[in-house]
């Protein structure tokens, strides 16, 4: 129904062919040798190669149907830079649309969130259904009586693909991208099983509430590495380990930042999904939360159910990981979604929402509200240290000096491994590797250096023993 | 109001007053101890979110009770990040912000109350916070303060605290200090 403008990768004038755009990247990223140039963190040209090549083809994150749960409803959301509409049309079905009218650009929609009959653009009138259609045009039969255009191909923008998974939404704005499966690949599973409610059943999560959104002066690429599994960065959070936010109470003192995930395993793929898990020892029953009686009591229970729907996958928790290319999640403590969207190369939009069993008790509910909030976000005791470091390491990219030095990726070259209940290539070993980075970034440089989906494996699998050797040259 | 109530609120607007500006001092000077003392046990902090809303839907700008925030704490986890910023390797803060708290349009909410003895004083206010660290990191948070000002012997005590920013995106990278 829509128009598609084809699209141009050409951004600097080298030859077609060598590259789709005017830097390859994979002369800046040598994973194998664990060594990546500065310069993807901070160059214009290359910012805009990626918004090409990796946010326009990729699978993004964009929302909860918890947050649209009536027709009409809307939120708005983010695909790489550019702002979309999150709805669900008058029918029941949801949409993901560009928020940019046909006519002029206008955003038709500047409200965080709501209920909509039509999207009226301010500029000039054009309304839009909220199934996307253009069904008017003010003047319409005066002004285009001579030539008119058909309204049918003039409708709101709408990504190619969408896909659901445990009420979360997906989209891409490529035709040709693989299903949202097969983009994830083992990921699915990891994926599937932090957005699970607390006992591992089909039970509804939703938001505790709404988005948190603010802007840190980082590329987004740091953010995403950050909890792509770097498990080097403890020094980063040693004043609120020292100070103790955690969620368990011994002798009445709260401790760390958060509960005992028990034995760590790091977990990457092909497509350049990354996680660490925590796996509990057999038969030992979880503290978690103990520092609120409710919260531990409801926790315990869910949990009890889990083992006994799951057996051994029930020791399996999700703790921290990004689904490549920008989202990020902590599958249990704080639970929670975190989008770096790129606002130009030394800048990201942080949007974090936050999820709860929608089951869960009032008092439960309150109680992670103020738990997750001292922990991330802006004033999160945790994330605020994290944010530092990352904006001083993007910054040094800039250094007439140091644009010369590449950083140091080689933590863990050449170590990986298999684990019976965790899926995909996994570092135990030194925990500390930087496996699940190095396949990020190897991820990212082939999609920016493929012409099409058609040059990148979409399910990854003879890229599989590459990355476990630290990747192609 | 009577000529004698109005001169009363003018009196006790002035008290509230040279509260605000000695906690206001306090954190400024860094001088946390202090600021913590000046806090009642059941304080609630909040900096509630803000949002675009649809001016029919305008009341609901503000996140809610049941809604996220920017920060939620009571006594024992503003006492943790004071702490936190006491450790000397909270990097958010280290080297530590220069900041300053500008507070003005000073009102009593509940002035009936207040004046009949009541304990606790509503009082609305805006704040106009300046940090700068480092070299050029320079923010601004500005909104209104609606506190609850509760009197304590000859003194008074903080007993909540919600701040609403004028910023529905945070543009800051960072809250780590008190507004």
């Amino acid at each position: 129904m829509n128009r598609r403008i084809p699209i141009n990768l050409d951004v600097g004038g080298k030859p077609e062919g060598a590259s789709a755009g005017s830097f390859a990247a994979r002369d800046a990223v040598a994973t194998s040798s664990g060594e990546i140039d500065r310069k993807i963190y901070v160059s214009e040209d290359i910012y805009k190669q990626e918004l090409q090549q990796v946010f326009k083809r990729s699978w993004l994150y964009i929302g909860h149907e918890s947050q649209i749960p009536k027709p009409g409803d809307f939120v708005l959301s983010r695909m790489g830079d550019e702002s979309v509409i999150l709805t669900r049309d008058a029918q029941g079905v949801v949409h993901v649309f560009l928020n940019s009218c046909r006519h002029r650009g206008m955003k038709v929609c500047r409200y965080d969130e709501g209920n909509a009959r039509n999207f009226v653009c301010p500029y000039h009138g054009w309304t839009f259904k909220t199934s996307g259609e253009l069904m008017l045009v003010p003047g319409y039969e005066e002004g285009y009586k001579a030539a008119p255009f058909d309204k049918a191909e003039w409708g709101l923008v709408e990504v190619a693909q969408i896909a659901h998974l445990r009420g979360t939404v997906w989209a891409t704005w490529d035709a040709t991208a693989p299903s949202f499966r097969d983009y994830m690949g083992d990921m699915y599973f990891s994926m599937d099983l932090a957005l699970q409610p607390w006992n591992g059943g089909d039970d509804e999560i939703e938001l505790l509430g709404s988005p948190q959104k603010w802007v840190i002066p980082s590329n987004w690429k740091i953010v995403a590495e950050n909890f792509a599994g770097d498990m080097a960065h403890a020094v980063s959070h040693a004043s609120v380990d020292k100070v103790g936010i955690g969620a368990n109470n011994k002798d009445g003192l709260t401790e760390g930042r958060r509960d005992d995930p028990g034995e760590l395993a790091l977990t990457t793929t092909p497509q350049g999904h990354g996680l660490l898990y925590g796996i509990s020892p057999k038969g030992q029953e979880p503290r978690d939360y103990a520092i609120s009686p409710p919260t531990a009591a409801y926790f315990l229970e869910n949990w009890r159910e889990r083992q006994k729907l799951q057996g051994e996958k029930g020791r399996l928790t999700p703790v921290v990981g990004t689904v490549f290319p920008n989202m990020s999640f902590h599958g249990q403590q704080p639970r929670t979604i975190l989008v770096s969207h790129p606002n130009g190369p030394n800048h990201t939009e942080m949007w974090r929402v936050y999820f709860v069993d929608k089951k869960a008790p009032p008092e439960v509910k309150a109680f992670l509200r103020r738990y997750y909030t001292r922990y991330s976000g802006p004033a999160g005791m945790t994330e605020q240290d994290d944010m530092e470091n990352w904006n001083y390491a993007t910054a040094s990219c800039k250094g007439s000096v140091a644009e010369d030095y590449p950083f140091n990726y080689k933590a863990g070259l050449n170590v990986a491994g298999t684990h019976p209940l965790v899926p995909g290539t996994v570092t135990q070993h030194p925990i500390t590797s930087e496996q699940n980075v190095r396949s990020l970034y190897q991820r990212w440089a082939e999609m920016m250096d493929a012409r099409s989906w058609a040059d990148l494996h979409p399910t990854g699998s003879d890229v599989a023993a590459a990355a476990v050797g630290g990747g192609k040259q | 109001m009577s000529g004698h109530d109005k001169s009363a609120y003018r009196d006790l607007v002035r008290d509230v007053e040279d509260f605000l500006y000695l906690e206001a001092d306090l954190l400024d000077e860094r001088r946390y101890k202090e600021w913590l003392e000046l806090l009642s046990e059941d304080i609630r902090y909040r900096i509630p979110l803000r949002k675009n809303m649809k001016y029919a839907d305008s009341h609901l700008d503000i996140s809610g009770d049941n809604d996220m925030s920017w920060m939620d704490d009571d006594r024992d986890t503003l006492i943790k990040r004071v702490k936190q910023i006491m450790t000397g390797i909270h990097w958010a803060e280290e080297p530590q912000s220069r900041v300053s708290h500008l507070v003005t349009n000073v009102r009593i909410t509940n002035p009936a109350e207040a004046l009949a003895g009541g304990a606790d004083i509503l009082v609305s206010s805006r704040v106009l916070v300046h940090r700068n660290r480092l070299e050029g990191e320079t923010d601004y948070f500005i909104g209104r303060r609606n506190d609850i000002v509760r009197r304590n012997g000859d003194g008074f005590l903080l007993a909540g605290r919600t701040v609403i920013l004028d910023q529905a995106t945070l543009l800051a990278k960072n809250l780590t200090i008190f507004i």
